[in-house]
């Protein structure tokens, strides 16, 4: 796993992630999401889950992102502000950020490194998901499902 | 300098803190939106890196978890998007701050 290549798409990741957090133009934040999730997706392939990678940029990038242009585009006014950053939600981000990154790097059990796996096929996920995990799956799939329905009674117009 | 669990970790949890920004300190209910997607896929890149560091990386528990939470957050976008979408029929804003029919 090459280092340069990790930190390179880190850097990469949370600068979109920060684009899209803090931009003001909502159609260009949308846009550089696509980049974090994309740099995300790149993460799981450098970590060995490249299925989890596919589904990953299938899922965020081909749908959500999709869906959150679309909402924009339906949403959309030429006057409204989409107003700047709230220092004390920042301020409150930032103390999270410091918490966290506190506690891992007093816990010393964290720093182990890789160890050379051969990846995991897909042949290897779907046995796992049609033998041990189908009822989650089945579940998973009742709740896309009711989503998807709910999601469109939300959205259908009234009649009267 | 190798990559190790806690350079995964570091990197997740500076997601997270982002995503908890955009959903804290903005005004408009799509980027909250955007930022809790932001802190559910810091929570998949702490799924994948610790069954990738962890004792057995052969037992996919954490892949399959990673799946199930994408397939959740897409219904939670779906959902999202669809409330965010009725709110601008009723208010013709997706400023939060507007939304104050049920404020005391």
């Amino acid at each position: 796993m090459s280092t340069i290549a990790f930190i390179v798409i880190a850097i990469f990741t949370l600068a979109g992630a920060l684009a899209a957090a803090c931009l003001r133009k909502l159609i260009h934040a949308a846009l550089c999401l696509v980049v974090a999730f994309l740099g995300l997706a790149a993460f799981y392939f450098l970590l060995g889950a490249e299925f989890v990678g596919l589904v990953q940029v299938f899922v965020y990038v081909g749908a959500v992102a999709v869906l959150i242009v679309f909402t924009i585009l339906l949403t959309r006014r030429v006057d409204e502000d989409t107003g700047g950053i709230n220092w004390a939600g920042a301020a409150v981000a930032a103390i999270v950020f410091g918490g966290l990154a506190w506690a891992i790097y007093r816990t010393p059990s964290l720093a182990i490194s890789s160890s050379p796996i051969e990846a995991l096929t897909v042949k290897q996920i779907g046995e796992t998901l049609m033998t041990s995990y189908v009822w989650p799956l089945q579940c998973v799939g009742v709740l896309l499902t009711a989503a998807l329905i709910g999601a469109l009674v939300l959205v259908m117009e009234e009649r009267r | 300098m190798t990559v190790s669990l806690s350079l995964c970790l570091i990197i997740s949890a500076a997601l997270f803190s982002i995503g908890l920004l955009a959903a804290l300190s903005r005004r408009h209910a799509i980027f909250i939106l955007i930022g809790i997607e932001l802190m559910l896929a810091a929570a998949n890149l702490n799924f994948i890196a610790f069954w990738r560091f962890g004792p057995d990386p052969q037992n996919p528990t954490g892949v399959m978890v990673a799946i199930f939470s994408i397939a959740i957050a897409a219904a939670e976008a779906a959902v999202g998007l669809a409330l965010v979408i009725a709110v601008y029929r009723h208010y013709r804003t997706t400023n939060v701050r507007r939304f104050n029919q049920l404020k005391g």
